[in-house]
């Protein structure tokens, strides 16, 4: 069993690989290739859960070279949390797309497994130039889903995301060069060990390495001055695309939490003169734009793109506390809006192929056919990610709200009720726009197959299992934060290669 | 040689950013390979400068680093790949837009000005 590690990387990239060669003409067989896919990745994921759980932070060394001379992938309790989301979002996004929307343009499968395998990759690696390596492969798989099922609208915003992310890139070459030149390595366990110890000029060096690495997590987060691209992009991307992008801003958010975690931790001497502080206050003015842009958004994509912000913005807010009790509730959080907003962006598709040329234009039209079931649907989501009991969103926020004290409770509190109020008002202003104002007879729909409801429903169900489940994952979740809070558990790797 | 390197890192950011900042899709592609071409001599320079120095071979007093070698050998190829998918897309942009321009369109002043 020790090789399960690396599975959730290597699988996809092979499936990707092997479905690329794969006609598109055969599209039942990489359906079932890219379900069976990802059905696995899931057992693996439960299983990878399962072996975290007890708190030991399990190693592979690729072609067995010991750290921190090879590369090494890291299993903690952090990382198999959110390879499982990925997997489970992928099989739910991956049946929705097997309803049709992966015929809108070529190899949706096979860039699918690539997107994946960089997102699990740059979850489990334990080496900075290897996640730089995860970071492109999970950018290029992207930048051609984006642009799945061309429309002008969509190149056009796709221009904006590739050169974008490719500034993005040379800066994160910057950063790791950074470090290398001062520290001589790039094992992320081995970097705190010298970053600990650093002082001077070599401290400050240091620093300035990890503001350039900030940086370009903060563009895939999307936190507020590098946000632009966000809206845009997410909402022109196809439905599935969009969906399986909900997990993409994480993987910028996870990389701030692991570097701030174990390089630059608050109680040390590099952490505490590093100004993260600053972050804190970025992600409470992420939440309100999020909120305002949601307000003012003119489709629901739109509306949705901005309800993704809004989550950066709380996430990032809980991250940077860097207290136990934040961080666990932070996780929790990450866990139901990751799902949640996926669910809403599939449901917004299913309402748009209602709607005739209307799309998911927010104004008043004709009659949808199935109202009821959509309507119901819609309402459950808007209530969770709204933050609303009884669900998910809610328990989230409460546990925020709770687990800030002095000063940053004076900021966090005003902000979090605030923007949750304007994005309930939002979302019911869209949501009687969609399916109260509507007059006349049915609009001609174009026919959507009935596994998108099920993977839409099973999505927005997730915001009630949460619910239903919060012990034991909020448990996990705080032994989770648990462990992040103490790296030496995580350099420990490094005792057999010394 | 360091002033010299330095320089020419200095030179090369320089023109990069520059051209990344102009509003056609070619000027912007260019200045990408620029920008990853400072970053790529910077990558190798952060093993130290040395010259006539063999690889990491046995009994060696002084040897080149190898490791910035082999991350600047994946820079370019990834670096490599990803121009030419920009260079695809602004090209596809350009015939589906009509427009070289970054936003898709000129705006308005530049219009009445041509």
């Amino acid at each position: 069993m020790m090789h399960l590690l690396v599975v959730p990387f290597v699988l996809p990239l092979l499936l990707g690989a092997v479905l690329g060669w794969i006609s598109d003409e055969r599209i039942a067989l990489q359906r079932l290739l890219c379900l069976a896919g990802s059905a696995c990745l899931l057992l693996v994921a439960l299983a990878l859960l399962q072996q975290s759980a007890s708190g030991v932070v399990s190693v592979y060394s690729l072609g067995n070279w010991q750290a921190p001379f090879g590369i090494v992938l890291v299993l903690d309790r952090l990382s198999s949390l959110l390879v499982l989301v990925t997997a489970v979002l992928a099989l739910l996004v991956n049946c929705y797309a097997a309803g049709g929307d992966d015929q809108l343009g070529r190899n949706f499968h096979a860039l699918f497994q690539f997107q994946l395998a960089g997102i699990n990759g740059a979850f489990l690696t334990g080496d900075l130039f290897n996640l730089f390596v995860c970071f492109e492969i999970l950018l290029i798989a992207s930048y051609a889903l984006l642009l799945h099922g061309q429309t002008t609208h969509r190149l056009h915003s796709a221009l904006h995301y590739v050169i974008l992310n490719l500034v993005g890139s040379v800066l994160f070459l910057l950063g790791a060069g950074l470090f290398y030149g001062v520290a001589g390595t790039l094992n992320m366990a081995d970097l705190a060990r010298f970053v600990a110890q650093a002082q001077g000029d070599q401290l400050i060096l240091l620093q300035v390495a990890g503001w350039a690495l900030l940086l370009v997590f903060g563009l895939k987060a999307a936190f507020l001055p590098l946000h632009f691209w966000l809206p845009r992009a997410y909402a022109s991307a196809a439905a599935p695309v969009a969906a399986l992008f909900a997990i993409m801003t994480k993987v910028g958010l996870y990389a701030i939490l692991r570097m701030s975690s174990l390089l630059f931790a608050p109680d040390t001497e590099a952490g505490a003169s590093m100004g993260l502080e600053l972050l804190f206050v970025l992600g409470l003015l992420t939440m309100l734009l999020g909120a305002l842009g949601a307000f003012a958004a003119g489709t629901l994509h739109a509306m949705l793109a901005y309800l993704v912000l809004v989550s950066v913005g709380m996430l990032l807010a809980a991250f940077t506390l860097m207290t136990e009790q934040a961080l666990s509730v932070g996780l929790y959080y990450l866990l139901h809006s990751t799902l949640v907003i996926a669910g809403m962006f599939l449901l917004a598709d299913l309402i748009a192929r209602q709607r005739g040329k209307l799309r998911t234009i927010l104004r008043s039209g004709r009659q949808i056919q199935n109202p009821n079931v959509l309507g119901a649907l819609f309402f459950a989501g808007a209530i969770a990610v709204a933050g609303l009991p009884p669900f998910s969103g809610f328990l989230g926020k409460l546990g925020l709200l709770q687990a800030v004290s002095g000063a940053s409770a004076w900021l966090l509190w005003p902000v979090v009720l605030l923007s949750g109020l304007v994005v309930i008002l939002a979302l019911s202003r869209a949501g009687s726009l969609l399916f109260w104002h509507a007059s006349g007879s049915v609009e001609q729909a174009t026919q959507s197959g009935r596994t998108g409801y099920v993977a839409a429903g099973l999505l927005l169900s997730s915001a009630l299992l949460l619910v239903v489940f919060a012990d034991p994952v909020l448990e996990f979740c705080l032994a989770a934060a648990q462990q992040l809070l103490q790296p030496q558990l995580y350099m420990q790797q490094l005792q057999g290669g010394w | 040689m360091e002033l010299l390197l330095a320089l020419a890192i200095g030179v090369l950011v320089f023109c990069g950013v520059y051209l990344i900042l102009r509003a056609r899709t070619f000027a912007v592609a260019l200045g990408l390979t620029l920008f990853s071409y400072a970053i790529n001599i910077f990558l190798f320079s952060m093993g130290r400068l040395k010259t006539g120095q063999p690889a990491v071979l046995a009994d060696a007093a002084s040897y080149t680093d190898p490791v910035p070698q082999a991350l600047v050998l994946t820079a370019i190829v990834i670096g490599f790949a990803m121009t030419a998918f920009v260079l695809v897309l602004a090209l596809r942009a350009y015939v589906m837009l009509g427009s070289d321009h970054v936003d898709g369109s000129e705006s308005k002043a530049a219009r009445e000005e041509a």
